[in-house]
Parts: C-alpha cells; structure tokens; sequence
C-alpha cells in the first residue's frame, strides 16, 4: 500500500511531461504495429514466390515497397519514443534531485543530524536514478510489452486462430519459469547485497584508517578478517551469479519450444491445406516475437520493484516536514543583547539536558562559556542561532522573541566559526567569500590577514586561487580553522559565536586571532566555547556550566576567588 | 583489463570450457532454421509428409535442449570464474593496500581506495562473466549466420556482408562518439555527489550564512547539466536500434527480391529465402548484444586500469627483512640523527633535526600550527621516511628492522580518534591479541575510562559502533589511550591526545601515565604547556626546526619561543612556579 502511493506521488510529478508522454505512447504503439506487420508483409511477399517460373514479380514489388515504408516509419518512431522517453525521465530526475536538495536544505537541522548523510546522499544519486530508470523505462518497455503481445495475437489470430491458440497456452510457460527462477535468485541476490554491505563497511573502516592499522601492525589481523567476509561473498556470489544466470537460457530453452511446436503444427496444418508458407514464415517470425515480451516484462518486473523501493526512499525525504519558520519579526539594527529565559531543551525526551536555564547578556560584553564534555555548551550554540528550538522558555535579541523572526534574518546578525571546520571544494578566495557575496579582494585578503591566514595562503602554489580540494584534504586542521575565521570576520557579525573555534591552532596564533577578533568586536556582543582556559581569560563574563546548567558566573578573578568548580578546573591543569 | 588477467590463471579450466559450451549452444541455435528450412522444403513441398514434419520438429526439440545444458555449464563456469578472479581481485587490493605506505594512501585517497575495492571489482567480475558469456556467442552467431547464408547461396550472402558492414559502421560511429560523453556523465554525477554532501557536512555553516538559495543554484546548474549531457548521449544511443532493425529489414527486403529472382529462375527454393530470413534476424540479436557488451567493456576497462593503478603503486617505506636486529642496550631510546624531511617536492617539512631521549624519559614536544611536531613523531614508526639523516630505535636505524618488531614495541594515540567496530575489549585488544581482562581494566583505569565504561550496562564488552560514534570526543580519546598503553609498549607516543579533554581529567591521566609507566619513554605531543612542564625533556619545534631542548625551567629562561608559547598560556607566576 505504501510503495503505491510514492509511486503514485513520483507520476504525479510526471505530470509537466505528459504531452511527451502521451507522444511517447503514440510512438510506441506506431512502431509495435509496423514492427509486427513487416513479417506478415515479409510472408506475403514470400507467398507471391512460389517455384521456377511462378514468381509475381509486381506483386513482390508492390509488397516490398510497402515493407520499406513501413520499416522507415518503424525507425523513426522508435528512434522518437526513445529520445521522448529520454527526456522525459532525465528531467524527472533532474526534478526529483532539485526538489530533494532543497528539502535537505529546509528541513529542521535536528534530520540532518540524525540521519546518516551516505544514506542520504546515496538516496539523491542513485536511489533517483533507479526511479528514472525504473518509473520511464520500464513503464515504457512494459507498454510496448504489452502492445506487442495483444498486437501479435491479433495478428496471429487473423491468420490462423488454431496456431495462435497453441502459442497462447504454450508461451505462459516461459513467464513461470522465469517467475520461478526470479523468486530463486531474488533471495540469493538480497543475501548478497547483504555481505556486499559488510565488506563494504569493513574496507571502509580499515582501508579508511590505514594509519592505526599499521600502527597497530594489525594488518595481518586484518587481512584475516577481510577474507573470511571475501570469502563467504564468494561462496553467496556464485550462487547468486548462478542462479541469476539460470533465467536466460531456460526461457531461451522454452521459446525454443514454442518454436518447435509452431513449427510443427504450421507445417501439418499446411500439408493438410490450410495455411500457406509465407504465413507459416510468418508465424514463425511472430513465435519468437510473442515470447520476448514475455521474458522483458518479467526482467522488467524486477527492475520496477527496484524502481518502487527507491521511490519510497526518495519520497520519504521529500515527504518531511519543512522547519516550520512563520516568523515576520525583524531586528532593524542589532544591538546584540541576548536573554534566556527559563529555557529547557533536550534533543531526545528521555535524556533531559538544558532545564530552567537563564541568563542576561549585554550589548558588547565579551561571554565564554566553559564546562566538561557534554555539559551543553554546543546545545547553546545551536539554540542561539535557531538550529534547535527550544521546548520550553524563550531567547530575546533586543527584546524580540527570536522564534518570531525568520531564521535568514536571524543569522544574517551572527557570525559563526564551528569546531568542524567546513569548507567547500573551490578556491580559497570563493571559500572565503561564501559569507559576504560583495567583499573586494582587498578586504578578503585584509581579513585573511586579520585571521593570520594570509601567510600560509601565500605560500600554497596558487595562493588565493588554490583549490581545496573535497573535505579540504590538502590542508591542516589549524589551518581550516584560520580559513573559516577570516570568512566570519568578512561577515562584519553584530554578535559572534566561536564554538570551539581555535581549537586546533596553536596558543600564540590564537592570541593574536582573539586579539584580532577583539578588535572588530569592540562594543559588540560574542560568545566563546572552549576547553582551553587561556582562551577564555580575558572575557568579561565566564559561564561555568555543569550538567546543563550554569554553576558559576564571573570573571576569571572573580571565579578564582569564589574557589569553586572553576577553580578546580583551572588548577587541574598545574596539579599533574 | 588485460593486465588484470593473471587473476584468472586459477581458472584456466573455466575461462576455455565456458566460452566453448556457449559456442556449442550457437551451433545448435545456427541449425535450428536449417531444420525448419528442411521441414518446409523437404517435409512439405516434397513429401508432404507429416511423420517427417514430426521428426524434424523432436530433433529441434533435442537440438534446444541439448542447447539448455550446453548454456548451463557455461553459465556455472562463466560464475566460477567471474566471482573467483573478482575474489583474489580484492584478497590483492586489500593486501596491497596494507603494504602501501602513508605517502601513496594520501596520495590515492582513500575513498577512492574503497570504491576501487567494492565498485570497480565488481565492475570487472561482471566483466569477466559477461565476456565468457557473450563475448564468443555474438561475434560467432554474425559469423555463424553469414557462413550459413554462404552454403545456401552465395550471391545472396553477399547482401549479409553488406548489412553486417553497415551495422557495424554505425556501432561504430555511435560507440566513439558517445563513449568519451559516458565518462564525462559519471564526473557530472559525482559533482552532484559533492555538493550534497558538502551541503549535508556543511549545513550548519550554510544556514548560518543564510546560502541555502544560493546553494540551491549551484544543484540547480549541477542537474541541469547533467540532464543535458545525458540526453545529448542517448540521442545518439537511441539511434542504435532503430538504424540496426532498419538495416537489417532492407537487407531482408533484398534478400526477398533477389531470392524471388533466383527461384524463378529456378536456382533456389521458397524455404531458403525463409532461413535466409531468420538468419538475418539472428545476425540484428546478436549485433543489439554486441552493442550493450562493448558499452559494458568500456565501463569496465575504466574500473580495471583503477585497479592497476593501485597494483603499480610502489610503496616508499620498504621492508627489510633483517633476521637479526642487534638491540644496543646502553644507547639512547630514540635518537635523531640530522634529520630532515619533506613531502614531497614541497619545502621542507622538518631540518636538521638532532636529539636523543634516554630510556624511560617523557619527552614533550611543543610548536605551533603546522610547525612539524607530528611529522617528526611519523618517523618513528616509520610512517614515513626520513629524506634525509637517520631515525634510531635502541640504536639502531629504523629502516633496518622489521615492521612489526619496530611497531610491536610503539604504542600509538593518533591525532583523530578512531575506534573500530565491535566491543571495547575487541578494541583493546589491537595491539597485543593475548591480552588478559586485568590487562584491558587496568589500561582503562590509566586512561580514566574505566569509570564511565563501568558504568556501561556491558562493561568492556559494550559495542562500539563504526569510528566510535556512539561515544564522545573525550571518552574515545581516553578509549585510544587506553588502546595503546595494554600491551605495555617501550615508547608511547601521544599525539594531541589530550585535546578533547578538560584540564582536570588531562591531569589526573598524565599522573596515572607517569605512576604507571616505568621503563616506558614517553612521548606527548601538545599546544599545552601544563602538559609538558613536567616532562624530563622538552623539543620546541618552530617551522620545522628544533629551537630548543631542555626542561621547562631552562628552557623558559633561555628559549625566547618557548617563553612566548608559555607566557600566551599562562601567567609568568604561573609558568614560573
């Protein structure tokens, strides 16, 4: 029941192309009609010649001039139903992917979180494919299928109904023998996409952490382990390779058959008088044009069901909820402070995280937040910026309730530096242009100066216009931090938020970062996670948090005074 | 491909017999019409007997099933071979690939190294059976069909020569032009590959800087690319079976005129135009068939010269196989000989760096952002080479030892921690496979996981999912140190691994490491100061050079970067002590 309605939610989105498809239909009946009337044509003529003197040489003509036009007419409309068909499935897929990508793209933060993105991307590249190829293709061989069949009886029928009645009972037989061989291979195939999927995973695991692997010297070890998953897809994969082989030959084997059969009762049928042997040609032709539809529909069967999974699949995502942003509110000119109030939120219910949470931040002051893995730092961050709602309580800036102002609004007055340092692949100079579409080279590389990245840019073979390459392999992890500070810094942010920001850079770099950054914050809010409390000395306020609530709250002086659970922390670090 | 061959050596047997069941299975197919043309000529016009139409007809009945068994063994030997050879394909890869050293796997990528071992060999398996399966049959059946033709009539056979060259002329003309258009579909679909999941890691940043429109442009150029250069392709590709079944219709067309000459002239007979006929239709089958196999091959030799370019990689770190290695006990621990190393053509990554660390000292080694500190710890477990100078493990080079005597005795945390899947204990037990429970409990406890693992419900037996993910950063930290201290190494290198905890939980560790680890030099990696103002020796490295080595208190008096390092950390009272 499911699987048919996101079949029927993908041919709804067929519907721009149905002038094509139905163009589409008409060429494909045109061409299944001429393709079945050249053999009677081809018998005809044949009939026309019988032995040494008694040739109908025009009426041969006549009839070959006919199956002329009619193979011309054939090749043009297939030629025809094929590129429609093409165009119309390429642009489906072209549809489909466009209208995924946006969903991912509006969809609430927390799905992208929580769904694995090969998955997901897997469903943008090849579950689409197999839904264009499977809802276009297959719809279309199983029409011309079927024209053919009904086409072909009629034909058969029309000259002689009791060979017809013969091919009739007799071709079934092919259809449940490749009906039974599919069920055979289908489980067998399922089981090999199986340990496909484990071998995949394990070369993934161990391939992809090569460096602990010889570390370790585990490659023995390893290997061992590969081969025991190598060696049983050996032993899965012959037999489904086997039994998947099975259904060409048997179905061949029938036909084969059907053919003989035919044979025989056309040519009795002829003896005794009652066909001629162009019709018996004829008969022959259409005996093996009869039965490959039958094999294609059942190859094609298969190939649908694929099609209706990876439909489900793709519909699946289009089917989620959009983040719902109802919001009209704007902030005309920030001035960046923030208060939360009573605010709880935890991403799973059962798990509580930030409860009753409360706090006041002044325009311009500068906030770091610190605390031990997991006490919700990062939690904070994303309620800030609207990447999670809260459940309960609410956050103003400048007094507004932040819910009620659309999310691009919001962000347009943060400016953001993540723990996972994101870039995309292209040149450093479009990297560091992504937040400010309008920024001269000038100031890109004045703010690359700022982050202290200019001299490494400098350095790289093409400078500002080197590529990065996928993931931003070719650099280090200090370095994409530095990268993603200067495309904040062009972003000229009303508050700033710096999640673990300078985290892989070294402590003298950072210092002159922050100092950089204290700059261009001057009377501006920001706030600053981090583990390192040398980050973090020169705030104004430092929130300690513990379990999801904040336990202390002061400056660096004041805390340490206070000897509390901030000053365990900071002096942890001399106890050693 | 052909380069691959030798996986098929095993299969000698299989890659002959199978190809010549299928052949046999196209002689028989080949009768077939010759048959039929006897019962029309022969059964019919002559005898008009219908026991002679009987018999012709059980003979093709044979002939079929005959043609069935002779198709199944081939088939069982086309699975055999295909599924074995793309067996001992990735058994290659992956052993390769393990010999191959961190400068080739960074050069190759490893994605790439895992599509080449799951996707491209099963690109090749499916190669390799198709070709024992199709690619004698077709090639034979045209030529098969053509000889037939020739002993019924030779002049006629002359239109078969004609249309088979035609066909082929346009398999050709549409295979060259539209096999370069193939390879550049799949780069327009990897493209779209990237930018959903640079769009799905990213999402965070994009969001935050309002680019979802813009994003959303780039998807849209991406597709409407793609849509295009695939249509521009099947344009040409749909033109292969209408132009074929057209060809070969006027062929037929020609064979039924000049046939109709030539039986009232009296030089031939009605049944053979009709096996005239269905020999040219055999001929278009087979030509359909050679057309998806030569789409196939060409997908397929993409694979293959992927695979081998794997397989010509030469690893740099080489091996040497030393029987006896002759530890010198009263020589340093570690010892750096003026080293220097680049990757590369690049600039120098490190030069001319000289140090000794005796045994069971902790050494620190401080610097900043890209200055080499992690490099310089790569060379001792022979990551990577030394370009030049000599790395020395108990005195002696390390390139002399073997691999696993030289890494035996290094535990390892590397920079980004990965855990494996399967239970906590399956992981700890990497290193040394024999390693008791007490063993595994009392790494823990150094490590300080022992606390949040016992409080698992399974204990060490817990899972552990692909990476770890199902632990955080600090506690897969703890879970790597853990991992490289059970089997007691000589020296422990610890890279960056204290970055993901607190300073509390980092302090309490390097107390347990140092009441623990007797007899173990120790090597830590770090930005902090705390960390290392403790340690018997520190390096401070800075653009790959070493400034200075000494303890903190020398070094904070006579090193001006080290002070500086110290001083952006802490306060002088502080740093002073």
């Amino acid at each position: 029941m499911k699987k048919k309605t996101s079949a029927g939610k993908i041919l709804r989105r067929l519907r721009p192309y149905t002038g094509l498809l139905l163009l589409a239909l008409l060429c494909a009946v045109a061409s299944v009609t001429l393709t079945l009337l050249i053999p009677v044509l081809i018998g005809r003529a044949i009939d026309n010649i019988i032995a040494k003197g008694r040739v109908d040489f025009e009426a041969v003509a006549r009839i070959l001039g006919y199956i002329g036009i009619s193979v011309v007419g054939m090749a043009v409309s297939q030629w025809l139903m094929n590129q429609l068909i093409n165009i119309i499935s390429y642009k489906t897929v072209r549809d489909l992917r466009r209208d995924i990508f946006r969903k991912l793209n509006s969809v609430p933060l927390s799905y992208i979180d929580t769904h694995p993105h090969g998955d997901l991307i897997s469903r943008v590249i090849n579950d689409v494919d197999a839904v264009g190829d499977g809802l276009t293709q297959t719809f279309l061989q199983l029409f011309s299928g079927i024209v053919t069949i009904v086409g072909t009886l009629v034909f058969m029928l029309t000259i002689d109904w009791r060979i017809a009645i013969a091919v009739v009972v007799l071709t079934p037989m092919s259809l449940f023998v490749a009906g039974f061989i599919g069920k055979l291979t289908h489980r067998r195939f399922t089981e090999q996409q199986l340990l496909q999927g484990d071998i995949s995973s394990y070369v993934e695991e161990h391939v992809g952490n090569q460096r602990i692997v010889k570390a370790f010297s585990y490659e023995k070890r390893a290997f061992e382990e590969f081969e025991k998953y190598n060696e049983r897809l050996y032993t899965v994969g012959f037999k489904a390779q086997f039994a998947g082989a099975l259904a060409n030959p048997t179905t061949r084997f029938v036909n084969a058959c059907v053919y003989a059969a035919v044979g025989i009762i056309g040519a009795l049928t002829v003896i005794s008088g009652g066909l001629s042997i162009g019709g018996l040609s004829c008969f022959l032709t259409y005996a093996n044009q009869y039965t490959k539809p039958f094999n294609e529909v059942t190859g094609v069967l298969t190939q649908f069901q694929t099609a209706l999974a990876a439909a489900q699949r793709v519909v699946e995502v289009l089917d989620e909820q959009d983040e719902a942003d109802p919001g009209s509110g704007v902030i005309p000119d920030c001035g960046g402070n923030v208060r939360i109030e009573n605010v709880s939120f935890s991403y799973s219910p059962d798990k509580p995280l930030i409860e009753n949470f409360s706090l006041e931040v002044k325009s311009g002051s500068h906030v770091a937040v610190v605390g031990p893995t997991g006490c919700g730092k990062t939690t904070l961050i994303n309620l800030l910026m609207r990447f999670y709602d809260v459940n309960e309580g609410r956050i103003l800036l400048d007094g507004v309730d932040i819910r009620t102002i659309p999310r691009d609004e919001l962000r347009k007055n943060y400016g953001m530096v993540l723990q996972d340092s994101w870039l995309f692949c292209g040149t450093i100079m479009e990297n560091l242009r992504y937040g400010n579409e309008n920024a001269s080279d000038e100031e890109i590389i004045a703010a690359a100066k700022s982050a202290h990245a200019h001299s490494f840019i400098r350095k790289m073979p093409k400078g500002y216009q080197t590529m990065i390459s996928e993931g931003g392999g070719n650099l280090s992890q200090g370095q994409k931090q530095l990268l993603c500070i200067a495309r904040a810094m062009l972003t000229d942010p009303k508050v700033l938020i710096l999640d673990e920001a300078t985290s892989s850079i070294d402590t003298l770099t950072e210092s002159r970062v922050q100092r950089a950054f204290a700059k261009m914050m001057k009377g501006r809010t920001s706030f600053v996670v981090a583990h390192r409390l040398s980050t973090i000395r020169e705030s104004d306020v430092i929130l300690v948090m513990r379990e999801g609530n904040i336990v202390e709250q002061g400056t660096h002086e004041e805390l340490l005074d206070k000897k509390g659970f901030y000053y365990e922390l900071y002096n942890s670090q001399f106890s050693g | 491909m052909i380069k691959l061959r030798r996986f098929l050596y095993d299969y000698k047997k299989e890659v002959i017999i199978g190809p010549l069941c299928k052949l046999f299975e196209a002689v028989l197919e080949l009768l077939v019409p010759l048959v039929m043309a006897n019962i029309i000529d022969v059964g019919i016009n002559e005898l008009h007997d219908p026991s002679y139409v009987w018999r012709m007809g059980a003979l093709m009945v044979l002939l079929a099933a005959l043609g069935l068994s002779s198709a199944l063994f081939c088939q069982y030997f086309a699975s055999k071979a295909s599924q074995g050879a793309g067996t001992k394909i990735r058994r290659a890869l992956f052993e390769y690939i393990n010999s191959l050293s961190h400068a080739e796997l960074d050069r190759l990528g490893t994605p790439s190294l895992i599509t080449r071992i799951t996707n491209d060999t099963n690109q090749v398996q499916q190669n390799i059976a198709m070709c024992i399966r199709l690619l004698t049959r077709a090639p034979f059946i045209v030529a098969g069909s053509l000889v037939m033709a020739m002993t019924i009539n030779l002049k006629l056979s002359l239109i078969f020569f004609a249309a088979a060259l035609l066909i082929g002329l346009t398999l050709y003309f549409v295979m060259s032009r539209s096999v370069p258009i193939f390879t550049l579909i799949q780069k327009k679909l990897d493209r779209i590959g990237v930018i959903s999941r640079e769009n799905l890691e990213g999402n965070r940043v994009i969001r935050a800087f309002s680019r979802q429109k813009e994003e959303c442009g780039r998807i849209d150029a991406a597709t409407e690319e793609l849509a295009r250069t695939a249509i521009r392709v099947n344009a040409l590709s749909a033109l292969l079976s209408p132009v074929t079944s057209a060809v070969t219709n006027f062929a037929i067309i020609a064979i039924v005129w000049f046939g109709a000459v030539n039986v009232s002239a009296g030089s031939m007979q009605t049944g053979e135009i009709v096996a005239l006929v269905s020999y040219m239709t055999q001929i278009l089958l087979a030509m359909v068939v050679v057309a998806n196999l030569v789409i196939l091959m060409t997908k397929g030799s993409a694979s293959a010269a992927r695979i081998n370019e794997v397989f010509e990689t030469k690893p740099s770190v080489v091996e040497k196989n030393h029987e006896d290695i002759t530890v010198k006990e009263n020589s340093a621990k570690i010892e750096f000989k003026n080293v220097s190393f680049s990757y590369g053509d690049g600039d120098d990554e490190l030069s001319g760096i000289s140090f000794e660390i005796g045994r069971g000292q902790t050494v620190g080694i401080i610097g900043g952002t890209g200055s080499g500190k992690s490099t310089l710890v790569n060379l001792i477990p022979r990551f990577y080479d030394a370009t030049d100078g000599a790395v020395l493990v108990d005195g002696v080079d390390v390139r002399d030892y073997p691999f696993a005597l030289l890494r035996g005795q290094i535990g390892i945390v590397p920079q980004q921690n990965v855990l494996f899947s399967g239970s906590i204990r399956e992981n700890l037990k990497w290193q040394d496979p024999d390693c008791s429970d007490e063993d595994i409990i009392k790494a823990l406890k150094i490590a300080q996981a022992y606390e949040f693992v016992s409080k698992l419900p399974e204990g060490i037996d817990s899972r552990v999912e692909q990476g770890g993910k199902n632990f955080s950063g600090g506690q897969r930290q703890r879970l790597c140190i853990a991992r490289a201290i059970v089997s007691k190494p000589g020296i422990l290198i610890l890279d960056d691994s204290f970055s993901a905890l607190d300073f509390a939980t980092d302090a309490a560790l390097r107390k347990a490491l140092r009441e623990n680890t007797e007899g173990m030099t120790v090597l830590i990696v770090t930005q902090r100061c705390s960390t290392v103002m403790d340690a018997d020796k520190i390096l401070v490295i800075s653009d790959g050079v070493l400034e200075g080595a000494g303890t903190h208190e020398e070094l904070f008096a006579g090193c001006g970067a080290y002070r500086e390092i110290c001083l952006s950390q802490l306060k002088e009272t502080e740093a002073v002590r």
